[in-house]
């Protein structure tokens, strides 16, 4: 379909992953993205593809595991509490090197937290979540037309890298519902030689597999794909530069945040602050580089963040902590304001009103 | 003329169990179901986390090591993806009703189309003796080390008689392995638990009581004898359920 | 005539077929060693033997091979 649809962000996540040829879903209902699981569990039945809900978040990556073994797109998806419960699966399927997809559409936290939006599993996504060595590709979209950008990039990067890849979604856009059209996806497809499809007689076996028991080998397979990874932030890394030109100071800010952020932007160039922001939209692989060079140019930079500050550390360690950067957080829920935004680049810009 | 040899779906490699430990003879009579039925080609196993983890090393078809407890919900992804595979899972007492419980009852719910191997040894061998939710009361291990006190950590799980009382699975067998006539009887049932698959008739389940002569202090003759002596009693042989059997008793 | 084979390196002296022999002619030897250091099993008398293939199916190692 070429035409603009009004679609909720969840279900336009569900829609761009069936035409990127994800035929394969398991999931748990959790607040706020359940919709996901339920437009699947009406689409899937009528194309031929797979819908379960799972007895558990951790049974759905599980199942994920296996799929992707098998050489086939999958996806789970969850927010925060149930991709807490994922972090093992996750792990499990970095170092098997299997491609797949993840939702998180997040929640405030800690523990149960509430249900409102948040940005809060920031670290959880880029530096971890699950134990050992290991990345995901993480993608944050900032309107529903990303949330289907974003999922049909997200699975041919997993498939290019053989690696998990995230979707870090906030509430808000799982929620909100505005235009999103479905350009002619091709759904790519890429040989899986590795893949566990059955041996047919035709070859040795393929083993789907993280065990490695001889210290040599694991730390060899660790070094392979940290080279991997080296060559995803060469080629991979994306974002947004808004305003950036002449700008003396620079707001940090993804999803959400840097709508709002852009808002107060706007405001502010009104009234003479020249401010601009940089938006990533690879959280991993982070955009260093933009933000070095911005720091050659910008006296300081305004972290906006739905959380008690993550993304603000890669901002100052990408920086070198050679400019000021002041946080402008809100959290449990709460959004901040293009006001808030509006004063904490004040502050930063010297002048107070 | 030979009539009996390694089966063809076992590898080369020698196996890494203790003398006299049951995983060999399972792994045999999973091996010689496979070969048996001439699925081979399209068999996907899923290996635990336990001593048998290895596995993948031992079976010629394509394996996947699946997270502790998780290989029923693995082998729903690999089955759902590639339904014309056979697809099974090979599982210990705690991989199978400890932590994976519920990926246990909730696969037999589904009646998925997969194959369980369930060796119970009633104790964690490769962590070097733990209790199990299967270890008998009274059992001494690691963690239990004067006697399971059911007061105090419960009854041991039957898994047999309480997925034999679900609708959903197909075929719940308890067998084992500690001497000629039940190793022929086991390989029978095992084999049936691979049929019901290619037949397309659902869940089933063999659990194989089994030894482990390291953890429980003993030969691994006296181990057998345990079995036959402790183990049985308990855990009593035979068919808990077989869905088309009852069929074809109605008609 | 019945036969069975060793594949005396697999062996690991668990003794398992020792019991299992309805003719009580398998033995564990005093006298060798296999690669691993294992005391193998062999047999003590090949014309007794009646290729019943119990020995083999209480194997855990698959060593044994039956011919009739």
């Amino acid at each position: 379909m070429s035409e603009k649809v009004l679609m909720k962000g969840n279900e336009a996540i569900a829609e761009a992953a069936i035409l990127s040829g994800c035929r394969h879903y398991f999931g748990y209902p959790i607040t706020p993205q359940t919709e996901i699981a339920a437009y699947m569990a009406k689409r899937m039945p009528k194309i031929g593809g797979t819908f379960l809900q799972a007895e558990s978040e951790i049974a759905a990556i599980n199942m994920v595991y296996g799929t992707s073994g098998a050489g086939y797109r999958v996806m789970t998806s969850s927010s925060s509490p149930g991709v807490s419960l994922k972090q093992e699966g996750i792990s499990y399927i970095a170092g098997a090197d299997l491609p797949c997809l993840i939702v998180n559409v997040q929640r405030g936290g800690p523990g149960l937290g509430g249900i409102q939006p948040s940005q809060s599993d920031y670290f959880q996504a880029t530096k971890g979540g699950g134990h050992g060595d290991y990345h995901l590709i993480v993608l944050a979209p900032a309107s529903v037309q990303e949330m289907a950008n974003m999922t049909v990039r997200a699975f041919d990067l997993a498939d290019k890298y053989r690696m998990p890849a995230m979707l870090l979604a906030d509430g808000t856009m799982g929620q909100m519902m505005e235009p999103v059209e479905f350009p002619d996806i091709k759904a790519n497809k890429v040989e899986k030689p590795w893949a566990v499809t059955g041996t047919q007689m035709k070859r040795k076996h393929n083993i789907i597999n993280s065990l490695y028991l001889n210290p040599e080998e694991l730390e060899k397979k660790n070094e392979e794909r940290f080279a991997r990874y080296a060559e995803i932030e060469e080629k991979e890394t994306l974002y947004e530069s808004f305003m950036m030109d002449d700008a003396e100071y620079c707001v940090a800010a993804f999803g959400i945040a840097a709508r709002v952020s852009k808002n107060a932007i706007v405001e502010a160039r009104a009234q003479g602050i020249k401010v601009g922001l940089i938006r990533p939209i690879t959280l991993w692989p982070f955009p260093k580089k933009a933000f070095d060079e911005a720091a050659d140019k910008v006296k300081g930079f305004i972290t906006v963040e739905l959380s008690m500050g993550q993304m603000i550390e890669d901002v100052e360690l990408a920086t070198k902590c050679r400019r000021p950067v002041i946080p402008c957080n809100r959290t449990g829920g709460m959004i901040p304001s293009p006001d808030q935004v509006l004063s904490a680049i004040k502050k930063i810009a010297g002048g107070d009103q | 003329m030979i009539v009996f040899e390694k089966p063809k779906s076992l590898t080369d490699v020698p196996l890494h169990y203790c003398p006299g430990c049951t995983h060999g003879i399972i792994h045999r009579l999973v091996a010689e179901a496979i070969d048996e039925l001439g699925i081979e080609g399209r068999t996907v196993g899923v290996a635990p986390v336990g001593c048998a983890v290895m596995a993948y090393d031992y079976f010629t078809c394509d394996m996947v090591e699946a997270a502790h407890g998780r290989a029923p919900a693995v082998a729903t992804g690999l089955k759902r993806a590639t339904p014309d595979n056979i697809i099974f899972t090979y599982q210990g007492d705690g991989d199978l009703a400890s932590i994976g419980t519920a990926e246990t009852i909730h696969a037999a719910t589904r009646n998925e189309n997969i194959t369980v191997i369930f060796v119970n040894n009633a104790i964690y061998g490769m962590t070097g003796g733990q209790m199990a939710p299967t270890s008998l009361p009274g059992q001494v291990t690691q963690t239990s080390p004067y006697g399971r006190d059911v007061k105090t950590v419960g009854y041991p799980i039957r898994m047999c008689e309480m997925l034999a009382t679900m609708e959903g699975p197909e075929y719940i067998a308890r067998v084992a392995v500690n001497n000629v006539k039940n190793v022929r009887n086991a390989k029978k049932v095992i084999q049936k638990a691979f049929e019901n698959q290619v037949n397309g008739l659902g869940f089933s389940l063999v659990e194989v009581v089994s030894s482990c002569p390291t953890n429980w202090g003993m030969t691994p003759q006296k181990a057998l004898e345990w079995v036959n002596d402790k183990m049985i009693p308990y855990y009593p042989l035979g068919v808990y359920k077989d869905r088309s059997a009852a069929k074809e008793g109605k008609e | 005539m019945a036969k069975v084979t060793f594949n005396t390196d697999l062996c690991k002296g668990c003794g398992l077929c020792v019991d299992a022999c309805p003719k009580h002619i398998l033995e564990i030897a005093t006298d060798k060693i296999n690669m691993k250091g294992h005391s193998p099993a062999q047999i003590t008398d090949q014309s007794a033997c009646i290729g019943c293939a119990s020995c083999a199916v209480m194997c855990p190692d698959c060593v044994i091979t039956v011919e009739k």
